[in-house]
């Protein structure tokens, strides 16, 4: 048992991390902690969204939209003084892209050129991936072909700067060591699993005067009642994660000025799996679409503000406008499930629908798969059945395609249609489907190789038709509304954007609102 | 290891046991004396009326659903409404005459889904009860009545097993019988069997953990008789030890047993409800009491607490826990259960 | 002498055990790696389980994870890569340890003395009261008990902290909500045990010799009844001083309780096994003094 000196700023994070390797990670909490003791070329600005300089002060693009020059400021140091240099920038790189290293998000570097070859191990030499030191301060990038949204790639951990000098030492144990070496404004004071993890403010950041705070502590707390309860007693000051929000009070908490909803790029929806029959026929797919009213679900079941979905890509991502998908039309999915051979859903197979339930957590996706099948039930006289499994089972029964149909979701990477559009693109990982459209392969590849904004919207609006209104291997059924709850006047620097993405730099307790610490 | 750890209470497995034994007194049966006993016993008698009445309700209400349907449209209706998995737009009402146990956050009758959850949490108690006893009872009394190696080797088993956590094995079951029992062509041929199959893999998988402590008790009981005088003259007239086993060990055995039963029926059904907090125990939209408990411990908030998705569905587990307990306590007493 | 011997099976039993556990840990589907934002190429999974040997055959796994504990690597963990299994312990259990006694002694605190009251005042009110009591709390499953416990004391009344581990006032909640059910338990065990020695011969025959009382009672009886509760504490304290999920996870408090479910739905192999292994080694070890106690307290047990 211990008591803590205070910190400036609570925050309640959800999850304990993973790991705090920026390389391996690939949870939402995860990311929040590293992006604050680890930067990129470029950071997040909290108020947009959007890449600014970090590391490097400012970049030339090629006119072909290929090659990334990139400055490095000049008076960069890691915390325990060493100075960082472009090369490792490129060390870090090729560490990401490593085979040996296994990191799940380094398909985000696969636009540089001949990354995802070295990544398949099919090249060894790394002096052949698209990014090479050209000198102690320039950084240069080959991209395959021109990409929008790197410079937002190069915000993520994932392309952030790590201490060669302490991964030599220790190789995979290397987060360890202490003082852990760390290039961004915070540096790990300590590490304690289950409890808490606390930064302490880096001083030799580049941009440590404007660093906020000086103690921030991030508590991986995941019961949002418990979240709650700690919030109200002062004991935490901001608590942010999706999941940590107790839907069944909402109606009382929003209109509370200190709980702030806000869109942001994700979407839950639900996959079918198309190699099963009778979900290979898209007009039961279709069917079982229109079934669904959406507003009913996000009204008495969610309620939070989201926006029900009719296509995939949330409202808001940048640049682009998606098509209209379909919407909640009983008749016509009486109707069309009747022309596939099951009216009034007469001998339609006994069906599945799956979802993951963590350990004496939150409820939420079961509510809306009863939702949904009394709904089914209702209007078409399909009886779906409910399948709970646990996260792990969940996620490898997806994966290998065995299951009828299933609750999914996805957070947008960075701020483009493309996150959430590639993802059904034949074989790709994360497609989970079994779908397979050529045309649709076709138009994101296109799409991707270009930059001129309307004409790649107007691919992405084709491909997006395709998959939200003909061909249906997803259900959209909502948009995800964030909340974040923290009183606006202790707190500051928070700011809500459309990728979620709130900065630790930039958040600051108002002076004379100390965290209160437990008497009662 | 579990919060609540299934064993039936290693308590007598310390203190010695003896079967009531026919001594010097009036010929009255030990059945007889036992059921005099009982009689006298206050809390058991009250606890049997209870359950009696609790098995009543249950079974009553669903066929009275089922029934209303023939009674015309206005009880159709009310039938419809007060089905357990039926959603209204009711949500959250609190108690009111038409749902006396008022509504969930789906706008279902919570007092229906008390009472079909009532369904699931005993027959999952009392089969899971009977798995146990089942393996239980064969394993101790094997072990027992083999002696030697055989009985070294079981008992060895046993402990091994004691060691394990629980609730690893548990997951394991769970997870693992329900993806390799799907594969079998008998059950991809028939949805019912399907559809029951996770209830299935409860009531073994609960019996499989509670079989431990009773295999210990039935050994160290027929280890005990194998000494007495009944069975030596038995054996002296050419009985085969597996006529023994049956006809005079096994009965002599079976008073201890089912006292044992009714208290591990309550801590299993104590561990089933433990798993539906989990989430790994009946799937929506089924209910059991420990599925509609963490529905309800959910909503205790510092802002407004449905109570009655607490209070209804944890005092009919806890009054029901209370009544087997009584009962079982009944039980041993009167059947003189102790040293 | 024969408890030197049954240490020494103490290794053996533990291999099983832990070949047991890992055996049970890989039969289950799903694996430590799947992530719900999947790596855009299959390779980098099969490169994470190469990495982490679990592309080998079971038993080629297993003797590898043997010849780590030869060395007293319980190997790392797989879902915490930073982290080993023995960080994690290191960390957990010193935390669910200090829960796990205070629960204990609130358990034997308040057992013992209802156990006692109810045997000696059988059939009086004072046994009605106490024994519905003490079944009461052996009826209430934990995770109902603790939110409960959170909305009088914390949220009604603010009279304690609503959750964390930073000062001896946090652990009250957390002391009581684990300790009741086993408080009574210990209670039902103790009054059992006084009922049976009450009855005893030797009682009789020493009430005859004209012995007080309250010197029977204590001195006697006492020795003989708490053997139950002692046999009970064995498994007992193997639970309370690993953790308990639903109480560590309902009030955030820091332990392995947590760790023993999520290592297993995680499928964290080798942390599920090292925690199998924890626990089957407490357990152990508390049944051998469990079996020490009653070589003390009755001296009809002898061992050979």
């Amino acid at each position: 048992m211990r008591r803590d000196p205070p910190a400036d700023v609570t925050i309640i994070n959800y999850s304990e991390p993973q790991s705090l390797d920026p390389a391996i990670i690939s949870a939402q909490p995860d990311m929040r902690i590293v992006s604050g003791m680890f930067e990129g070329l470029t950071r997040t600005d909290p108020k947009t969204g959007s890449a600014v300089p970090g590391l490097a002060e400012r970049w030339e693009i090629s006119p072909d939209g290929r090659i990334y020059t990139f400055h490095l400021r000049t008076n960069l140091v890691w915390s325990t003084g060493e100075p960082i240099r472009a090369a490792d920038v490129v060390y870090s790189w090729i560490r990401t892209l490593d085979p040996m290293t296994a990191s799940d998000y380094a398909g985000q570097l696969f636009y540089v050129k001949n990354a995802e070859a070295f990544n398949a191990a099919k090249i060894k030499d790394p002096s052949q991936v698209g990014v090479t030191a050209l000198d102690p301060f320039t950084v240069q990038v080959q991209l395959n072909h021109p990409t929008v949204f790197f410079l937002d790639v190069c915000a993520m951990p994932l392309a952030s700067v790590v201490p060669r000098q302490a991964i030599e030492k220790m190789s995979d144990a290397w987060i360890k060591i202490r003082p852990l070496p760390v290039s961004g404004p915070y540096e790990l004071d300590f590490w304690r699993l289950n409890d808490k993890v606390r930064l302490r403010k880096n001083p030799r950041y580049w941009d440590a005067a404007n660093t906020q705070s000086k103690i921030i502590d991030l508590l991986p707390i995941g019961s949002a009642s418990s979240a709650l309860n700690l919030y109200d007693r002062g004991q935490a000051d901001i608590v942010w994660d999706k999941e940590l929000v107790p839907t069944e009070l909402l109606d009382v908490l929003l209109p509370r000025p200190d709980f702030h909803t806000y869109t942001y790029l994700a979407t839950y929806f639900v996959r079918f799996n198309v190699t099963r029959k009778p979900f290979d026929d898209p007009r039961v797919r279709k069917a079982l679409a229109l079934a669904i009213d959406k507003n009913r679900i996000v009204q008495r079941i969610t309620r939070g503000g989201e926006q029900p979905a009719t296509h995939l890509v949330p409202d808001g991502a940048a640049n682009y406008e998606s098509p209209p998908g379909l919407g909640y039309d009983p008749e016509l999915a009486r109707k069309l499930l009747a022309e596939a051979g099951f009216p009034g859903g007469k001998n339609f197979p006994r069906m599945e629908y799956m979802f993951n339930a963590p350990a004496g957590g939150g409820k939420i996706h079961e509510k809306i798969a009863i939702e949904m099948q009394q709904m089914w039930r209702d209007t078409l006289g399909v009886d779906i059945e409910l399948r709970q499994l646990e996260m792990q089972v969940y996620l490898t029964e997806q994966d290998q395609l065995h299951y009828d149909l299933s609750r999914s979701s996805w957070i947008g990477d960075y701020n483009d249609a493309n996150t959430f559009l590639n993802m059904f693109v034949t074989d790709d990982g994360n497609n989970r489907t079994g779908w397979s459209n050529k045309h649709y392969d076709e138009l994101i590849r296109q799409a991707n190789e270009i930059t001129d904004v309307p004409a790649r919207e107007k691919l992405f609006q084709e491909a997006e038709t395709i998959l939200v209104k003909d061909e249906l291997p997803i259900i959209p059924l909502f948009f995800y509304a964030g909340i974040n709850y923290f009183d606006t006047n202790k707190i500051e620097g928070v700011y809500t954007n459309i990728v979620d993405l709130h900065p630790l730099q930039s958040i600051r307790k108002i002076m004379g609102h100390a965290t209160r610490n437990t008497k009662d | 290891m579990s919060d609540q750890k299934v064993e039936s209470p290693n308590t007598d497995s310390s203190s010695a046991m003896a079967v009531a034994s026919p001594g010097a007194r009036p010929p009255a049966s030990p059945a007889q004396r036992a059921w005099r006993r009982f009689r006298k016993n206050g809390p058991a008698l009250l606890s049997s009326c209870y359950i009696a009445l609790l098995l009543i309700v249950i079974v009553g209400w669903p066929l009275a659903l089922k029934l209303t349907k023939f009674a015309g449209p206005g009880a159709a209706t009310w039938a419809k409404s007060h089905a357990p998995e039926q959603l209204s737009d009711g949500q959250f009402q609190p108690p009111n005459t038409q749902h006396w146990f008022g509504t969930d956050e789906h706008g279902r009758d919570v007092l229906s889904r008390v009472l079909y959850g009532a369904q699931i949490s005993l027959l999952v108690g009392f089969v899971g009860a009977t798995v146990s006893l089942v393996i239980g009872v064969l394993w101790g009394a094997i072990a027992g009545s083999a002696g030697g190696r055989v009985d070294s080797v079981m008992m060895r088993t046993v402990d091994v097993l004691y060691s394990l956590p629980s609730i690893i094995f548990v997951i394991v079951l769970m997870t693992t019988l329900g993806e390799k029992l799907k594969q079998l062509p008998v059950v991809k041929a028939s949805p019912a069997l399907q559809k029951d199959l996770r209830l299935a893999i409860l009531f073994v998988g609960l019996g499989a953990i509670s079989w431990l402590t009773m295999a210990r008790i039935v050994r160290g009981q027929v280890l005990s008789l194998r000494t007495r005088p009944f069975v030596d003259a038995s054996r002296a007239l050419g009985a085969s030890p597996l006529r023994i086993l049956v006809r005079h060990i096994i009965p002599n055995v079976f008073g201890v047993v089912i006292v044992y039963l009714t208290l591990t029926v309550p801590s299993i059904v104590l561990y089933e409800s433990f798993l539906s907090y989990l989430g790994l125990g009946v799937q929506p939209p089924m209910a059991s009491w420990g599925s509609l408990i963490s529905e309800g411990v959910d909503q205790i908030n510092p802002i407004r607490i449905y109570w009655w998705m607490i209070v209804f569905p944890g005092g009919v587990l806890v009054s029901t826990l209370l009544a087997l307990n009584f009962l079982g306590d009944g039980l041993r007493d009167a059947w003189d259960v102790k040293g | 002498m024969y408890f030197l011997r049954r240490l020494a099976y103490m290794i053996p039993l533990l291999l099983v055990v832990s070949a047991v556990s890992f055996w049970l840990v890989h039969l289950a589907p799903g694996g430590p790696f799947d992530k719900e934002h999947a790596p855009a190429s299959p390779q980098i999974k099969r490169n994470l389980e190469a990495k982490y040997h679990l592309n080998e055959p079971i038993w080629k796994q297993y003797a590898r994870y043997v010849g780590g504990l030869a060395r007293g690597d319980f190997g790392p963990s797989l879902k915490y890569r930073d982290h080993s299994v023995t960080d994690i312990v290191r960390q957990g259990l010193p935390v669910s340890m200090l829960l796990g006694w205070l629960a204990f002694g609130f358990a034997m605190g308040v057992g013992l003395p209802v156990g006692f009251i109810t045997a000696v005042r059988r059939g009086r009110w004072q046994d009605h009261v106490g024994s519905f009591l003490a079944i009461l709390a052996v009826c209430i499953p934990g995770f109902v008990v603790a939110p409960i416990l959170v909305l009088v004391f914390t949220i009604k009344w603010h009279l304690l902290p609503v959750a964390l581990w930073e000062s001896p006032v946090h652990a009250v909640l957390p002391t009581i909500a684990l300790g009741l059910y086993f408080s009574g338990k210990v209670a039902r065990l103790f009054r059992e045990g006084m009922l049976n020695t009450m009855q005893m011969e030797f009682v009789t025959a020493a009430r005859a010799k004209g012995l007080g009382e309250s010197t029977l009672l204590f001195r006697h009886a006492v020795r003989l009844a708490v053997l139950p509760v002692v046999s009970y504490a064995g498994p007992m304290l193997a639970d309370l001083l690993t953790g308990s999920f639903v109480i560590e996870n309902i009030f955030q408090i820091p332990g392995l309780g947590v760790f023993f479910i999520n290592s297993s739905l995680n499928k964290d192999y080798t942390l599920t096994v090292g925690l199998a292994v924890l626990y089957a080694a407490l357990l152990i070890v508390l049944n051998l003094a469990v079996d020490f106690g009653y070589m003390l307290l009755d001296p009809r047990v002898k061992y050979e």
